[in-house]
């Protein structure tokens, strides 16, 4: 049977609560439901799809960061919030700086490769 | 790849054949067996395992990682005079005394042993040693995990140097680039080791790194708010920040070039979709906050010291406070001036050459601050001071030849030659390897309650100094004339030779600085009574580490210090209060285990066994690694109790034998 | 020898507020995954397209599929939150109830996984196939060996909790657990978008 013990959590994960858990559900599958529905039912251009499925991403990130993770709940210093932007910060430069230098390398290619590289990018 | 066979692709050819890795082996068992008799004799492994080895006291486990450290440096160092010998001979119709498989295993460990073993080795065993202590703690945050940290470490250790007694080391640098690295090109176990032995350490180094950060961040003394911490521990913060957020990615591609060898995959491979500029990339993404993780801990250890012996506070906190932060945030944004040759285009150079020319910038700041601290201080030229001063003049060169070459039209000219090798040795022992000698020589009372022959510290800087002079500065006009790294063997008529003699002149006068070394430390352990710390306070300093007893008792403070301002044990001095009797309370403290030794041990095994390729030993690590990690978690009798009368007991005795009162 | 018995007024001592610590290092680690994961979305963004000749996302993966994934794995970071409710309220049946449910939705959605692997494999569109392959079976199945993690680690939960009570220590244990399950489908939502539904889209 349901067993009361003397629980002291010190400081309780603020913004544990069934609401809390609830909205973050029923938002995630909403977002989840509409990338997939806008990617399955072609309801954009191309472009405007893949904006749209990101931007949903990033939309359902920040709802199961608050909603889930609690993370607007900290009291001060608010360090799992500072240590969560720098990792944003690492990954942003780590992913965005990869990609770039990668794509970048293709500069050097072979002469002929380089040459229908620099004419599809450059419009030469 | 993977053989049914029951020892997979372990034979008796594994074991040594030429006389340099025979002459290592044996060297290493002797000096094991040694050990292992001395302890025997003396009947000393109880107290061996219950003191030392099962301790979760980051003051033992400091020591342990400053041993293996000094260790590897003797391992690598023997590196550095096996290729300095090899590079004085080997011109013209003279092959030297090594081949080209084996010149390029020796370059490999060594670059491998001395960042990976003896730098961080030094750097985390110093912050174990003095961390809590200086932030007015009992302890880190998670002692069982730091133990742990350390066995994982002493793990790849064991690893690197099996590979001198069973098989071969990579021969592909000590980062491995692909394809050389790949199976295609490298089909033995050399690379293999590299993989495995940095993979295990590199798991410790990052549970290291989230254990201090939070001990910073939680377990300050009270009043200690963080702009009165002292600035070791900033530039230790900031350096775990670094560990933190850079060691995954080496633990990424590290895997990622286990996958390749192991089961056919094509991350790095030439070929089928594989990218081999991708895994530079990537290693270079966690290498150049590697190098400063290893730098800015050192530099904390200058700040106490600058202004320990200029017998003043350290000028400027705040900027000093900002530029570590300053260097740790865009640590991030310059780490393809690593790769400037390799094939980008004038903007991404450009803009990582203006990112690296940046960093450069909050680096001086701190150099002048220390030399602002100076200017008008009471300076005392100890030897952890002379060691400052080396690194001023070492690393002040070694960091103009950097800034030349994060102009991308300069680094052109000399990447990979050994312009670059002077840059990046200046840096690391300059910078980073003096730091640690520094610290050590300053904190060695501390740890140990005793001081080091002060005179033999100042030979062994002298030669280490001059020695380093001698063996690096001919590197920058060899690079500048065109000779590549790695060479082992080069042509009479480049003239070369000459500069490479002077240069194998320097690492003989550093050896000599060594062989002071090792003489100071047994000198003084002979001598200890005589120089015995008494106060706990043998260079009249300025922060909380200095007011225990040298050593300092298990639990460090008996009753946590209240801090109102920065150098927090000054002001207590400074001021004339005197402190009035004391209430004791009982202690919780860490419980000794065994189990960290024991998942280490497990994953030691895991990692020789997917290199000889014995997939049931390798299940058998894994499993064993995981089973004990559950084991530890689920235990909830982890701490045992420290009486208020035994603290007294212990207190009191200390104040007896101490020249101040309690 | 006797001392006057005049006190330092106690104050709040740091390290009494273990939870506070413990929870937060374990944040700090949920960190350091993201950048591993961070690492993995990199190199499958690099060779995404080094298909070498074999099959890319378009021709693999089917989308009603991985939706039913996505749902079961998301229902169950939702379940494990209201598991980690009951845990905070003393509740030790619900408590195991709910992690069961937990456990067993996580443990369909492995086996979805599994499942396209074998197929893939089946097909000759293993990991040595080509560097696109290499990086999806990667990302994806590193994603795979962590909810395999996760699992073996709320079976031991359920079995401690089972055999004591809901004290201090599970009870933070628990929250980090929970903490780490919701990692997970967090990390879902970015393999979701960028490797199965970009990856519909040729992207």
């Amino acid at each position: 049977m349901s067993h009361k013990t003397n629980i002291t959590v010190s400081k309780p994960d603020q913004g544990a609560s069934l609401k809390n858990y609830i909205t973050g559900f029923i938002a995630s599958l909403g977002l989840t439901l509409m990338a997939y529905l806008a990617v399955t039912q072609e309801a954009f251009s191309r472009n405007i799809l893949i904006a749209f499925i990101t931007g949903l991403a990033l939309v359902q990130f920040i709802v199961q960061m608050v909603f889930f993770m609690h993370i607007g709940n900290e009291t001060k210093p608010r360090w799992k919030l500072l240590v969560f932007l720098f990792m944003i910060l690492v990954v942003f430069i780590l992913v965005a700086g990869s990609l770039w230098i990668m794509n970048n390398l293709n500069y050097r290619m072979s002469p002929e490769d380089m040459d229908s590289y620099m004419r599809s990018q450059q419009g030469f | 790849m993977m053989l049914a066979n029951f020892l997979g692709r372990l034979t008796w050819d594994a074991l040594p054949q030429d006389p340099f890795a025979i002459g290592g082996s044996l060297m290493i068992i002797f000096a094991s067996l040694t050990i292992v008799g001395l302890l025997t004799y003396f009947k000393k492994w109880k107290w061996l395992w219950s003191e030392w080895l099962t301790s979760l006291d980051p003051k033992k486990i400091g020591v342990m990682y400053i041993i293996v450290a000094l260790a590897m440096l003797v391992r690598g160092f023997a590196d550095v005079l096996m290729m300095r010998a090899q590079q004085a001979l080997a011109s013209g119709s003279n092959t030297g005394i090594l081949d080209a498989n084996h010149f390029q295993q020796v370059f490999s460990a060594h670059g491998t042993i001395m960042i990976f073993f003896v730098a961080m080795g030094l750097m985390f065993g110093i912050i174990n040693l003095i961390l809590p202590l200086q932030i007015g703690s009992r302890d880190v945050a998670f002692p069982f995990l730091n133990a742990t940290s350390f066995w994982l470490f002493a793990a790849g250790m064991l690893l690197i140097n099996a590979s001198l007694m069973l098989g071969e080391f990579s021969a592909a640098g000590w980062l491995a680039y692909p394809p050389l690295s790949e199976t295609q090109f490298s089909p033995g176990v050399g690379v293999d080791y590299w993989i495995w032995s940095l993979q295990i350490a590199g798991i410790g180094s990052l549970l290291s790194g989230v254990n201090f950060i939070v001990t910073i961040l939680k377990m300050r003394a009270p009043g200690m708010n963080m702009m009165k911490m002292p600035m070791f521990a900033w530039s230790v913060l900031c350096s775990m920040s670094l560990v933190v957020f850079a060691f995954p990615i080496l633990t990424v591609t590290l895997t990622l070039l286990f996958l390749d060898r192991y089961l056919g995959m094509h991350f790095f491979t030439a070929g089928m979709g594989g990218n081999a500029m991708m895994y530079v990339n990537l290693i270079w993404a966690w290498g150049h906050p590697e190098v400063y993780i290893l730098a800015l801990p050192a530099f904390g250890i200058y700040s106490e010291i600058v202004a320990t012996f200029s017998r003043k506070r350290l000028f400027g906190y705040t900027s000093m406070v900002w530029a570590l932060i300053a260097i740790t945030v865009l640590s991030f944004s310059v780490w393809l001036h690593h790769f400037f040759t390799m094939g980008a285009s004038a903007n991404v150079n450009a803009f990582f050459g203006i990112m690296t020319a940046v960093i450069a910038v909050p680096t001086g700041v701190k150099i002048f601050n220390w030399l602002f601290t100076m200017f008008r201080g009471r300076i005392y030229f100890a030897s952890p001071m002379l060691w400052f001063i080396g690194f001023v003049i070492i690393f002040t060169v070694g960091g103009v030849a950097g800034v030349m070459m994060s102009v991308p039209a300069i680094d052109y000219q000399v990447h990979n030659s050994l312009f670059l090798v002077a840059h990046f040795h200046m840096m690391i022992v300059g910078g980073v390897v003096f730091g640690f000698f520094a610290g050590l020589t300053y904190w060695f009372p501390k740890i140990f309650g005793f001081r080091l022959n002060e005179r033999l510290g100042k030979y062994a800087f002298y030669c280490w100094f001059v020695g380093f002079l001698l063996a690096f500065i001919p590197l920058y006009i060899l690079g500048l004339m065109g000779a590549t790294r790695r060479l082992d063997h080069y042509d009479s008529s480049l003239g070369w030779q000459p500069l490479f003699i002077v240069a194998g002149i320097g690492a003989l006068t550093i050896a000599l600085g060594v062989a002071f070394q090792v003489l100071q430390l047994i000198v003084s352990i002979v001598q200890r009574e005589k120089n015995r710390d008494v106060t706990g306070d043998p260079w009249n300093a300025r922060t909380l580490e200095w007011s225990t007893t040298s050593p300092a008792p298990v639990y460090n403070f008996a009753v946590l210090p209240e801090v109102h301002d920065r150098d927090a044990f000054w002001a207590t001095k400074q001021s004339d209060i005197k402190p009035t009797a004391i209430r004791y309370h009982d202690i919780m403290m860490p419980k000794n285990s065994s189990l960290g030794i024991i998942i280490a041990g497990f994953a030691f095994i895991c990692g020789f066994a997917l290199i000889w390729h014995i997939v049931w030993l390798a299940a058998i690590g894994l499993i064993g690694a995981i089973i004990s990690v559950i084991i530890r978690t689920t235990d909830d009798d982890t701490e045992y109790r420290i009486t208020a009368k035994e603290i007294e007991k212990i207190e009191l005795a200390a104040a007896a034998t101490r020249k101040i009162a309690v | 020898m006797s001392q006057a018995k005049t006190t330092i007024i106690k104050r709040h001592l740091p390290e009494e507020d273990g939870d506070s610590k413990t929870i937060f290092g374990f944040w700090l680690y949920l960190m350091t995954d993201c950048v591993v994961f961070a690492s993995l979305f990199a190199v499958y963004a690099v060779q995404r397209n080094s298909t070498v000749g074999g099959p890319s996302g378009v021709e693999l993966f089917s989308l009603p599929f991985v939706l039913i994934e996505t749902l079961i794995l998301l229902t169950s970071s939702f379940v494990c939150g209201l598991a980690l409710l009951a845990a905070r309220r003393g509740n030790k049946q619900q408590t195991l109830i709910l992690f069961s449910v937990t456990f067993l939705l996580g443990l369909a959605f492995l086996g979805m996984e599994l499942s396209e692997f074998r197929h893939l494999v089946l097909e000759g569109d293993s990991w040595r196939r080509s560097g696109f392959l290499s990086a999806f079976f990667t990302l994806v199945g590193t994603h795979g060996i962590h909810i395999a993690v996760g699992l073996l680690w709320i079976g031991v939960m359920i079995i401690k909790v089972a055999r004591t009570e809901l004290n201090k220590a599970n009870l933070r244990r628990l929250t980090m657990l929970s903490m780490f399950w919701h990692f997970l489908d967090i990390i879902w939502i970015f393999i979701f978008t960028i490797v199965y539904l970009l990856g519909a889209l040729a992207i």
